[in-house]
């Protein structure tokens, strides 16, 4: 928890500085798109979350949100499946996804960075020839299928603010993560494999099964993710759904504390690393400034965030060493 | 000209000190044109530092260093690269061989001085030059030959020819024959005689006694950084080396219950492990035995552990308490199997985790319910084990960098402890530990196997092999030498079998050959 809070002191001056600044902020309508943002992309970055717990990267979660999104429809409409159908299949096809990084990586010990970086361009290229880049959507239908992601509850006492039902998958999905890296036997080995993975081999640790795990926990939470921006947006273009989202999914891991060499983590972090991200979007649109700028801003923050937490870092270092001197 | 005798080389009151610590010092030496001189010594006696000094990669702390020059004077030298050696006249064939893979026989000889015309190589010097040296070492290879081709015979007879090129006058050789084949060794040290013959002083480091008593003229021995003795040749045997190369006094073994009646519980069979040398192994550990693996660096020790951990692959059989051990190392270690690696920084600690963290990673695989940690339990048991290996200090919330290497050590150890391993194997048990740490560790072993554990450890340390160990297997290039029992282990016996000795007499049906050290293996 002390670790995040960091994060949470971002997090905090820029939804000040958005609510000062920004009129129209702090409206329920604003704030429950916000929560439903919120909510998508903290799942794909939980996904991210767990790969770079293991030191690895993961660069085609983008792609396979657009893979999984975009075959939902196509799955539905154009060729008539059942929801019942296509909701287990596209969930196993983008597991099988995370199968096919890890086992690349542990047996063939090829490069994460590498393999992910290939299925960037790979699950694009896919999803745009299988449906000859023409716009997928479920036209006006399935909205019960649609309603996981639609579903607001009406909050007694608030008028305008209904809390999107997004955040049940989402705290269901922090909690058993949560869980699992600090209590289970499994997560405990997957920070050790993190740490130091020949040091954990030499322990008896599964490090390849673990580490492949973790790339079937993220492709399969882009999956998850895929399907609920899909069922919320109603239609999207192969071309350029999920464009990046690989990057949000990264920088909110990074901001809620993960460290690129492996072996930390906290899933309170990572979620309000990426509220971080979409307060700042909203931001921009809402003070006025460019759209054009989104990416210089978030990069600017991003970088400002990481600084200043490595220079606390290293100056609660240089102070415990004292104490112990 | 170099005159036959003549002397090309000497060092005077030579040392070195790394951080403070002496790792040579007070080396009095001088070479002559025409001569053969062995350095031999223990791991760690200062056999590479000498080296590394004479050829210019590190300088001296203190002590001078003179050359004779063209005309036979001697003058004092300041060796400060690689390239003031070798302009001194000094050549240096390394024991990794460092040739470019990817140049040609001719190409790597020039490396770095090619002729040149206008700017351009003159390939056809070049060549013509090569062929020349080739034939020094009696190569008869086409220069073109990429030496990515080469065999490691050839690679390291290619190397010696570069060294003549530079018109070298002192050639020195670190462990030359390590890596030949016995044949391809008989080989290298008819050439080496040759260069002496030619009046080149040749100065190699050996770990192979027979080779040094065939070839060497003259045989130095380092001990602890100092020289024991030089010893001229007909004046000394392999008794008098090894001698010389231990000689100190050593702490006596604790007495432990014999182990003969006790069931075996790991049986090795015909392993042969990943390295490239193919001499299959087998011994067996018995209930409550210790079984130290001695040797020299690069004998194979570290292999044998490392294979029946399943950290590298191996063919061949091991078998724990009747059953195959089999599968990867997370699966051997379920089968009883715990490993503590020679490597402590890279494979035994999570540096920049809690002790706590360091000490149960291996204990909550067995004791959790559902896969979840219990961790009231959990820290109950961190608590037991660091007072149980004496950890200091003993806060389960400090992270592991911030301990000493004894206490590092203590805890990769003890997260050993807390299973209770049926087979515990140790590479290096108290490398960098201080002597009251390793004592605390040694009892705390000696507690494992009293609770009816095996345990196999390798150790260079031929102290703590003879303090810890109720057995020895020694072993020799990848394969075992011989066996001693408790009592009869020396530091004497055991580096008789390391370099390469017949085992004696009382271990050997081959008496005769057993006294005749000249014989080569």
């Amino acid at each position: 928890m002390k670790k995040s809070l960091g994060i949470l002191g971002i997090f905090l001056a820029v939804c000040i500085v958005a609510s000062v600044f920004g009129q129209n902020f702090l409206t329920g309508y604003n704030l429950m798109n916000l929560t439903q943002r919120t909510s998508l992309f903290a799942i794909i970055s939980l996904g991210a979350g767990l790969v770079i717990i293991t030191g690895g990267i993961d660069l085609s979660i983008g792609s396979v949100v657009c893979l999984a999104g975009i075959t939902t429809p196509w799955l539905l409409v154009e060729h008539g499946w059942s929801p019942w159908a296509v909701i287990p299949v596209v969930l196993v096809g983008s597991a099988l996804i995370g199968l096919f990084h890890g086992v690349l990586i542990t047996r063939l010990r090829l490069q994460p960075f590498l393999v992910t970086l290939c299925g960037l361009l790979l699950y694009r290229g896919v999803a745009r020839w299988m449906t000859s880049d023409q716009s997928q959507g479920f036209q006006g239908e399935f909205s019960g299928v649609r309603s996981i992601a639609l579903a607001k509850f009406p909050i007694p006492g608030l008028d305008t603010y209904q809390l999107p039902a997004t955040v049940i998958p989402l705290i269901v999905l922090s909690v058993a993560i949560a869980v699992f890296l600090h209590r289970t036997v499994w997560g405990r080995w997957l920070l050790a494999t993190g740490r130091n993975e020949s040091a954990a081999r030499y322990s008896g640790v599964p490090t390849a099964w673990l580490i492949t795990m973790a790339y079937v926990a993220c492709s399969l939470l882009a999956g998850v993710g895929g399907m609920l921006f899909i069922f919320d947006i109603g239609s999207a273009q192969p071309s350029d759904f999920g464009n990046f989202y690989e990057l949000y999914a990264i920088a909110a891991a990074v901001l809620g504390g993960c460290s690129l060499r492996g072996g930390e983590a906290s899933v309170f972090g990572i979620v309000v690393g990426a509220a971080t991200l979409q307060v700042l979007r909203t931001a921009i649109i809402l003070l006025g400034l460019s759209s054009q700028l989104e990416f210089a801003v978030i990069g600017a923050v991003l970088l400002i965030g990481v600084t200043t937490d490595e220079l606390i870092r290293r100056y609660s270092v240089r102070r415990s060493e004292r104490k112990i001197a | 000209m170099t005159h036959p005798h003549q002397e090309l080389l000497r060092c005077r009151n030579l040392g070195r000190r790394y951080a403070g610590v002496p790792a040579l010092a007070g080396i009095e030496l001088s070479v002559r044109a025409g001569e053969v001189l062995a350095i031999v010594g223990e791991n760690g006696a200062g056999k590479s530092t000498l080296l590394k000094i004479l050829s210019g990669v590190i300088p001296p702390s203190e002590g001078s260093i003179a050359i004779a020059d063209g005309d036979g004077v001697l003058r004092a030298v300041q060796l400060h690269s690689v390239r003031d050696a070798t302009r001194a006249g000094i050549a240096l064939v390394h024991q990794e061989l460092n040739l470019a893979e990817n140049l040609d026989i001719a190409g790597s000889i020039f490396l770095g001085r090619e002729p040149a015309r206008f700017g351009f190589l003159d390939l056809h010097t070049m060549r013509t030059n090569a062929s020349k040296w080739l034939a020094r070492v009696g190569l008869n290879l086409d220069p073109t030959t990429p030496c990515g081709t080469l065999a490691i015979a050839q690679r390291q007879l290619v190397e010696v020819a570069k060294a003549l090129s530079c018109e070298a006058r002192i050639l020195i050789l670190d462990e030359p024959t390590s890596s030949l084949s016995a044949r391809e060794a008989d080989r290298l040290l008819e050439i080496m005689g040759d260069l002496r013959s030619q009046g080149k002083a040749v100065i190699f480091v050996s770990h192979h006694l027979d080779e040094v008593l065939r070839i060497a003229d003259r045989v130095m021995v380092l001990r602890d950084g100092r020289c024991t003795g030089i010893l001229q040749r007909g004046t000394y045997d392999r008794d008098a080396i090894e001698r010389l190369m231990v000689g100190r006094s050593i702490e006596t073994n604790q007495p432990r219950p014999a182990r003969q009646d006790a069931a075996v519980r790991l049986r090795v069979t015909e392993l042969v492990g990943a390295h490239h040398r193919k001499q299959p192994i087998s011994f067996a550990v018995r209930a409550g035995e210790i079984v130290g693996l001695a040797g020299l660096v690069g004998a194979g020790r570290t292999e044998i552990l490392e294979a029946i951990a399943a950290i590298t692959p191996h063919q061949g059989r091991v078998e724990l308490d009747g059953a195959p051990l089999s599968g990867n190392t997370a699966a051997r270690v379920r089968q009883g199997v715990a490993i503590v690696p020679e490597d402590r920084a890279r494979n035994g600690i999570f540096a920049s985790s809690h002790v706590s963290m360091n000490m149960s990673l291996a204990w909550i695989d067995r004791n959790s319910r559902a896969r979840t940690v219990n961790t009231a339990a959990e820290r109950g048991i961190v608590a037991q084990m660091m007072d149980r290996m004496q950890l200091r200090p003993a806060e389960p919330s400090r992270l592991v960098h911030k301990l000493s290497g004894g206490n590092q050590q203590k805890s990769v150890i003890g997260r050993w402890m807390a299973v209770g391993p049926a087979l515990l194997l140790l590479d290096e048990p108290t490398r960098g530990v201080d002597v009251s740490a390793r004592a605390e560790i040694h009892a705390e072993i000696r507690r494992l196997a009293d609770s009816g554990s095996s345990v196999l450890f390798a150790s260079s340390e031929l102290e703590e092999v003879l303090m810890l160990a109720d057995r020895v297997i020694v072993m020799h290039d990848g394969s075992i030498a011989g066996e001693l029992a408790a009592h009869e282990a020396t530091e004497v016996a055991i580096m008789h079998l390391a370099t390469g000795g017949k085992p004696a007499a009382a271990h050997s049906t081959a008496h005769e050959h057993g006294t005749e050290h000249r014989t080569s293996s």
